[in-house]
Formats: structure tokens, C-alpha cells, sequence
């Protein structure tokens, strides 16, 4: 298990206060002045040397995106966006940080904005997160007022930060999607290129990053990237907030080394599966966008990018939902393409009409109204959705799918199968409704 | 998508003027933005002028918001359908959202709906008293605390049907409720087990400052760091030698076709980086495909087809990836920038041109390029042909034109050769879906079945 002390989130669950005078006594804002006088390349190089990969989903590593950052101004100001649109189903992390320990995102906003020349950041959160914006506003203004950030504060740097907030949108956790929103569009993702780091916020380079990522920064730097890099495994560095929700018997977050294995992962800090591992079914482990893995390959796995990429599915945002035996799984997974039909901005075909159609499909299958081919039929409209769209939304609604006809087909047949045995007199409802 | 629309015109107010107080908050926020980008505060003062119009939306509102920030009304209008905690119609004066999503689903959110539902009717109603209307929403980003609602601002969390009608009842007899965990929790937290983070040290500041050891022990930042970046590098580097992808993993999220099989890796084993069924579907450019192929190479774009990048000496930058595999989000920007800045871009028309295989509409040429055609029965045996569409993956298209080849039965595909599979491959454009799909297996299977 690791060590307290090798935590970055001691106040993760709020037993402590949030104020800026507990958070120093936890070791937030400790130097921060001595870190910056390292230079920014310094700052780069030891955040690539943490090897740290972005906790918002995707696991680009965030020291290698963060000097695509032009190195120098060409007149347009440069921005660090932080993406706090926590919305991924199972996500609950983002929240905590910000509520329980905000002055960490925000030294990290500094930190950040001072390793691709930034003088501004803004604070993107979802409009759901009421009271975390309030917390978080707490404590930026504190930071204001003890001179940490702003025009003239006691780094030498000057930086401004503000909170901003969506209105509950899904699709605005997308990077570009966050940008339009941010300027007073609606969501809708843009094309790239050009990239944010050459076009983003307002016409002027920017990078979005997740906020896991940007509150680490802070302990790393003082720590060393060596440090974290000694945490976890080769490519899979460091430690990592855990949402465990779903069928365990003390759902929680936790912050874990990056690579624990499901099962101790569970046992450790979820009380166990609820009632034996032999009632586990399946897991969705980096949040609803990821293909499901059976309990057979889930349970000794490890918990990190690698390996679970190589299961078929992905670490995403260590969003990990457990489900048992008890759960209706083609049910699950035609909720999860609700939320996904639900969500699509609309502006690219293939998700916009394919989700619906695949949530309809679903439907009917999840009660064995349908035909047997219509379950290949199913994966080839997953396919043409994946990968032709302009965001990865489409990706993200067609995975679930792809994953449960790949380890549940037979369940699907049965039910097909158990359906038909029956006589049924009333009609089958095939159209889009 | 969502279906939203204003609320009808007899709900509709005349007219909506922000009170002095919120006018002035109003300011403070397009303060927050630069000159000329107040645009920007659309949400926050949409968002102010719902809580001061009773937690919804009127027209008004709408038009007074895009005065206030000189944008047209359509723009306005198009955020406020667009997001969807903007109520378009009013709603009661406890405004509850259930989440219904997987984790809070797997979790008793059902039996919370009923419990609404009994209690308060059809979603999207106000109820009599005017206290109460309710709405399933999507996750709201509480799972560990599943299942939970959204009153007004504030989240209850850990319920059940008895504790949120407990809830219910306090509100609307307008009794203080807790907010939070309904449950004893202080957060997400595990219940009454909390085995982490407990060391005292990390709370009494005794930590502070321990950090500056590293740097004086090693003379400062400038020498010590400098060595241990340098090793850490340099090893980076050595590293690059040797594996695929060090200094640029992989995403975390998955790829639907398995890793163990991509080109780089097939390069690497001395087998060619791209196999001949996919190199000839990719320089298939131009030509219409079947309706029903699978793979479609010509959507690729020129840059990202593993026959260019081989060709461009460029297979160890593939990081990986068979030409089917969707990289991620940040993982393909990178990839497609470093690709813009090494490579001037391409016609895909232009791309085919000097492929190894001919670029040719003839599907036979195609295929006999990538293997070798099977040999096939000038008519079924008894004229009883096998239904090939029960081998999972074929349909009726692909079995009238495996019919054509002289393909009747299943043994007959259980007896596909490697070289044969690529050229059926090749022949169908389904690339290397019948590998995947395990025809001649599941053809084997279904054979014996019936004999």
C-alpha cells in the first residue's frame, strides 16, 4: 500500500480545514517562489522526468504538453485552461480536490502558467459543482489577499486566475468543446488543427489540462520527478485518485499508486466486493467511456494505462465502477448509451444520429426484442461511429458497446433466444421514435 | 441531444430586469474577461438571471442577457438550449435532479425514481403545493456517494427511498436538512474505515520544508538536479532505442484492436509492417467500396494510412497502432502535428500512386497481389448450399459473392489456407476482419455441427 506519506492528497476527504493556513501546514505553497527561481525549463523537465501522463482520460504526458506551448510570445498572450468539467460517469475526484484541498490547483495553476508563460488561467467548472465553486472561489480569494497570485504577488510572477463555470454540458469536458463554451458559445468541439497550443482560448495559444494533473505539479517539484516517477510502474508513474463506486461494500475515492491490482484496490479500501469475489461480474474501470472487462481478466489486474489498454479497454480516469452478478449488464450498458445520446452535441452525423440508434437497438435487445444478426449488425454501426466524428465523444459511446457484445454476446442471445421461444402478439416498434 | 424549447408564451413574464445587486455581480463578471470577449459571461449571467427569475429561464431573460453583453439574441438563445441546467420552464420551488446514470443506477437509483415518482408524479411537473417538480438527469459526478439527487444547488448524497422522503418531507415543511452525505459520511470517504491518511505528521506542518534537503544535499538545483535530470534523460533516450514507445505512451484509452498486432511490431519480428490484404485496401483510394465492407481505408486520411508512413520510413513512428486503431483524442494531435510538420501534406489522390500494388478496381487483381485465390466448386454440392451468413461476420453481400468465387460450403472456408484468407481478405476489402472474426474457425465449428 502506499505510504501516507508519499500522498499528494492528504486532505482528500475534508476531515481537515481547506483554509489557506491548514493547506500551508500540510505543505501547499511551501517554496513555491524557490521552484520558480528553478527556471521554467527546469520546471518542464522535471515534469517530464515524473513521467506523469494526464489524469483526465486520455494519459498524454502533460510535461511533453506542456512545452508545446509556444516558447516565446508572439504579442498574443498565452493561457492555462483548466478543465474541471468533471462530468465522465464514476468521475468524482476533480470534486474532492476542489473542495477539500483547492490551494494545491492553485499553486499548480501558477506553477503551470509560469512553465508556458502565462499570466492568466481560467478555471473551468461544471455548473452541477455548486458549493466546490464556492470552495474553490474561497480560496482563490485568499490567495488574492495573502499576495500568493495576482498582479503584483510575492513570486514575482504576475497571474490573475478565475473561476469560471458551465451549465451542464457532457461534451464541454472535451478540450475545444471547453474553449467554445468558455467564450460564450454553445459546446461544440472544433477541428484540429490548428491546436490550442497555436490557437485556443480567444485566437492566443492555450492548454487545457485536467485538474488532477495541474495539483500535483506542486508536490512533485518539490519532491522530485524522480521521486514520483518511483511510484508505480514504467510508463505508469506515480499515484492516482481511485473513484470506486458501484457494487464494493464501502464505495470511496482513494489515492493509490498507479499499477495496484483490482483486487487489493478493493480490498484494502472498499471493504471487500459486496458479497465474495465470486459475485463479481465485470468492472468498467476508467470510467462509463471505456469497454467493461470480465471478472475473470479484471480481477488480478493491474491498474494502470498499460494493462488495461491491453485488456481492451482503458484506465481513462480511474473512474472504476464495480458491477456483480446482480446487475442486468445489457441494461447498463443501454443506460450508458442514454447518457451518451443524451450528451452528443449534435454537430457531427455519425453521433448524432448513431448514438440514438444504437441506445434503440439496445433497448430492445436488453429485452430480447430483436434478432440475432442484428447483434453484428450493432458492432458494424459502432464502428462506422468510431472514428468519424470530430471529437471522441463518438469513440466514447461506440466502446461500451463494442465491449459487451465482445464478453457478453452469449447474454444477448439468450435473451434473444428466451424472447422468441415465447409467443408475443404485441408489435415489434422498429422505427426512430 | 436533448429536445428543448422555450416555455410557452402564456408562461412567459413581459419583461426581466436584473435587480440592482445582480447587475452589479453581473459586472464583476465580465470583468473576469478580457476587452471585448464579455461573450464570455454568458453562462454565469444566464445562469444569475435563472436564480433570480425563480430557477428558470424566460425569453426575457434571455434577450435582456444578450443586451446586457451587445450579442445577438440567436447566440443567446442557442447557449441557453444548448446547456441543460437552464430550465426553459418553471420549475417547482425545490427543483430536484435524480441522477440516473450507471454508478448511481447500479446503486438504487431506480428505486429513488419510484419513490419520486409515487410521491410526485410525472417528471417535468410542478406539483400543487408549487413545492416540488423533479427530473432524471445524467451523472452528476457523485458516484462514490451513489445514489444521490441535486436539490436547488446543493447535493444529498448516500440515499435511500425512506431518507429521501425524509428529506422531502423536512423541505417542505421548511425544517433545516442536512446537506451532503444522508448516510454519516463526512465526504467520499469509506464508511467508518478510513485506514488511509492518517499520520499525524502530514498534518502538523512538520513536513514543511523537508522537501529543500534534496537541493542542498546535491549544492542546489542548478548542480544536483542538473545530474539527475541528465541520467534520467539520458536513459529516456536509451530507452528510445529499444522499446516502441517510450517517450510517447500509449493512451489510456483502449484501441478495439489488440496491440499484440500492429505494424511496428510486425516490422520489428521481420514480417512486412503491413500486411498485403491491408496494404492493398489502402491504396484502394478513389474506387467506391462495398456498401457493406467493414473497413473503410479510403476514409483515412492520406497521412494516416500505414502503407505512407511505411513507405516514409516512418513505422517505428507509428507508435504501435494497427491502421484500424483509433488513437486517442491527445495522442492523434500530436501524432497528426508531428506528421504536419515532417511531412508537406498530401493528395490522397496523388497518395496511391507509387504503391507496391497496382492501384486497380479489378477486386481479383487486387487480391491476387495478397495471396492466393481458393479453389472453388463450379456449383454447390446437391445444390445444397451452406447458409455462410451464419459464420458471424459475413453477411448476405459477402455470401453472394463468395458464392461467385465457387464458395458453397463451410468446410470449404474451414479449409482456407493463410495465403488464401488474405486473398478472400483482399477480394471482400474486409482487410483483416476474417482473421479477427475467426471465420475458418467458427466455419469449422458450425461444419462439424452439421455432419
Amino acid at each position: 500500500m502506499l505510504s501516507d506519506q508519499d500522498r499528494i492528497f492528504t486532505n482528500l476527504y475534508g476531515l481537515h480545514s481547506p483554509d489557506l493556513e491548514a493547506a500551508k501546514r500540510r505543505g501547499a505553497w511551501d517554496g513555491t517562489k524557490f521552484l520558480l527561481e528553478q527556471g521554467r525549463d527546469w520546471v518542464i523537465d522535471e515534469m517530464k522526468g515524473s513521467g506523469l501522463r494526464g489524469r483526465g482520460g486520455a494519459g498524454f504526458p502533460t510535461g511533453l504538453k506542456w512545452s508545446f506551448m509556444p516558447k516565446t510570445s508572439d504579442g498574443r498572450p498565452h493561457y492555462l485552461v483548466v478543465n474541471a468539467d468533471e462530468s465522465e460517469p464514476g468521475t468524482c475526484k476533480d470534486r474532492e480536490i476542489m473542495r477539500h484541498d483547492p490551494h494545491l490547483l492553485i499553486e499548480g495553476c501558477l506553477i503551470a502558467s509560469f512553465a508556458m508563460a502565462a499570466h492568466a488561467c481560467y478555471i473551468y467548472i461544471r455548473g452541477e459543482y455548486v458549493a466546490e465553486k464556492h470552495a474553490l472561489q474561497r480560496a482563490v480569494d485568499e490567495a488574492y489577499e495573502a499576495r500568493l497570485v495576482g498582479k503584483d504577488n510575492v513570486h514575482g510572477y504576475p497571474f490573475d486566475i478565475y473561476v469560471h463555470h458551465g451549465a451542464g454540458a457532457y461534451i464541454c469536458g472535451e478540450e475545444t468543446a471547453l474553449l467554445e463554451s468558455l467564450e460564450g458559445k454553445k459546446g461544440m468541439p472544433r477541428l484540429k488543427p490548428p491546436f490550442p497550443a497555436n490557437v485556443g482560448l480567444y485566437g492566443c495559444p492555450t492548454t487545457v489540462n485536467n485538474v488532477e494533473s495541474i495539483a500535483v505539479a506542486g508536490t512533485i517539484l518539490r519532491r522530485g520527478g524522480a521521486w514520483f516517477a518511483g511510484l508505480g510502474g514504467k510508463n505508469n508513474t506515480g499515484t492516482k485518485l481511485f473513484c470506486v463506486s458501484g457494487h464494493v461494500n464501502k464505495p470511496c475515492n482513494v489515492e493509490e499508486v498507479l499499477g495496484i491490482p483490482f483486487r487489493e484496490l478493493i480490498d484494502r479500501h472498499c471493504g471487500g466486493m459486496r458479497g465474495g469475489w465470486d459475485n463479481l461480474l465485470c468492472s468498467i474501470p476508467g470510467g462509463s467511456s471505456v469497454p467493461l472487462v470480465p471478472a475473470d481478466q479484471i480481477i488480478d489486474a493491474k491498474m494502470d494505462f498499460d494493462t488495461l489498454k491491453n485488456l481492451g479497454s482503458g484506465l481513462g480516469t480511474a473512474a472504476v465502477i464495480v458491477l456483480d452478478r446482480s446487475t442486468d449488464i445489457v441494461e447498463a450498458i443501454t443506460r450508458i448509451s442514454y447518457f451518451y445520446k443524451h450528451e452528443s452535441c449534435g454537430q457531427c452525423t455519425p453521433c448524432r444520429e448513431g448514438t440514438g440508434w444504437m441506445w434503440r437497438v439496445l433497448t430492445r435487445m436488453s429485452q430480447g426484442r430483436a434478432q440475432r444478426r442484428e447483434i453484428d449488425m450493432l458492432l458494424e454501426v459502432t464502428k462506422q461511429i468510431e472514428g468519424h466524428t470530430i471529437c471522441a465523444l463518438g469513440d466514447a459511446a461506440a466502446w461500451p458497446v463494442q465491449g459487451l457484445i465482445r464478453h457478453f454476446r452469449p447474454e444477448i442471445e439468450a435473451r434473444i433466444d428466451r424472447y422468441s421461444a415465447n409467443p408475443h402478439s404485441d408489435a415489434v416498434p422498429m422505427a426512430a421514435e | 441531444m436533448a429536445n428543448r424549447r422555450l416555455a410557452p408564451a402564456s408562461a412567459q413574464p413581459d419583461a426581466f430586469a436584473f435587480s440592482d445587486e445582480n447587475a452589479a455581480w453581473a459586472q464583476g463578471q465580465i470583468d473576469k474577461y478580457p476587452e471585448g470577449r464579455q461573450a464570455s459571461a454568458v453562462i454565469p449571467l444566464l445562469w444569475k438571471a435563472q436564480e433570480q427569475n425563480g430557477g428558470w429561464l424566460p425569453r426575457a431573460a434571455i434577450e435582456a442577457v444578450a443586451d446586457r453583453l451587445g450579442m445577438p439574441h440567436i447566440r443567446v438563445l442557442e447557449v441557453a438550449t444548448f446547456y441543460t441546467m437552464f430550465a426553459l420552464e418553471p420549475v417547482g420551488r425545490y427543483w430536484i435532479q435524480l441522477c440516473g446514470t450507471v454508478p448511481c443506477d447500479s446503486c438504487g437509483a431506480r428505486e429513488l425514481k419510484s419513490a419520486l415518482q409515487a410521491r410526485l408524479g410525472a417528471p417535468g411537473h410542478v406539483s400543487a403545493d408549487g413545492n416540488f417538480s423533479w427530473l432524471e438527469v445524467e451523472c452528476l459526478g457523485a458516484c462514490c456517494n451513489a445514489p444521490m439527487v441535486q436539490i436547488n444547488q446543493d447535493y444529498y448524497e448516500d440515499l435511500t427511498p425512506e431518507s429521501l422522503n425524509a428529506l422531502l418531507d423536512d423541505l417542505a415543511a421548511g425544517r433545516p436538512v442536512k446537506i451532503g452525505s444522508q448516510a454519516g459520511r463526512v465526504s467520499s470517504e469509506p464508511k467508518d474505515a478510513v485506514n488511509t491518511l492518517t499520520d499525524p505528521t502530514l498534518f502538523d506542518g512538520s513536513r514543511v520544508g523537508a522537501w529543500r534537503k534534496r537541493f542542498e544535499q546535491t549544492g542546489g538545483a542548478d548542480a544536483g538536479e542538473e545530474s539527475v535530470k541528465h541520467d534520467e534523460a539520458a536513459s529516456t533516450e536509451a530507452r528510445a532505442k529499444t522499446e516502441t514507445k517510450p517517450a510517447h505512451p500509449g493512451s489510456g484509452r483502449p484501441n478495439e484492436t489488440g496491440s499484440t498486432d500492429a505494424p511496428a511490431q510486425r516490422a520489428a519480428s521481420g514480417e512486412p509492417a503491413v500486411k498485403p490484404a491491408d496494404q492493398a485496401a489502402a491504396s484502394e483510394r478513389g474506387t467506391s467500396q462495398a456498401k457493406f465492407g467493414a473497413a473503410r481505408p479510403g476514409d483515412s486520411s492520406a497521412l494516416d494510412s500505414p502503407a505512407e508512413r511505411d513507405r516514409e520510413g516512418q513505422a517505428q513512428g507509428l507508435d504501435g497502432l494497427a491502421p484500424a486503431a483509433r488513437l486517442a483524442e491527445e495522442e492523434r494531435d500530436v501524432a497528426e502535428d508531428v506528421a504536419l510538420r515532417t511531412e508537406p501534406p498530401q493528395h490522397p489522390a496523388a497518395a496511391g500512386a507509387d504503391d507496391a500494388v497496382p492501384d486497380n478496381e479489378n477486386p481479383d487483381a487486387r487480391a491476387d497481389a495478397a495471396g492466393t485465390r481458393p479453389a472453388g466448386l463450379s456449383a454447390a454440392r446437391d445444390d445444397r448450399p451452406d447458409d455462410l451468413t451464419r459464420i458471424k461476420g459475413i453477411g448476405p453481400l459477402d455470401q453472394r459473392r463468395l458464392n461467385d468465387l465457387g464458395i458453397w460450403h463451410l468446410d470449404q472456408v474451414a479449409a482456407w489456407t493463410p495465403q488464401e484468407v488474405a486473398w478472400v481478405g483482399a477480394f471482400l476489402a474486409v482487410t483483416d476482419r476474417i482473421d479477427r472474426e475467426e471465420w475458418v474457425g467458427q466455419a469449422g465449428t458450425l461444419a462439424v455441427k452439421k455432419g
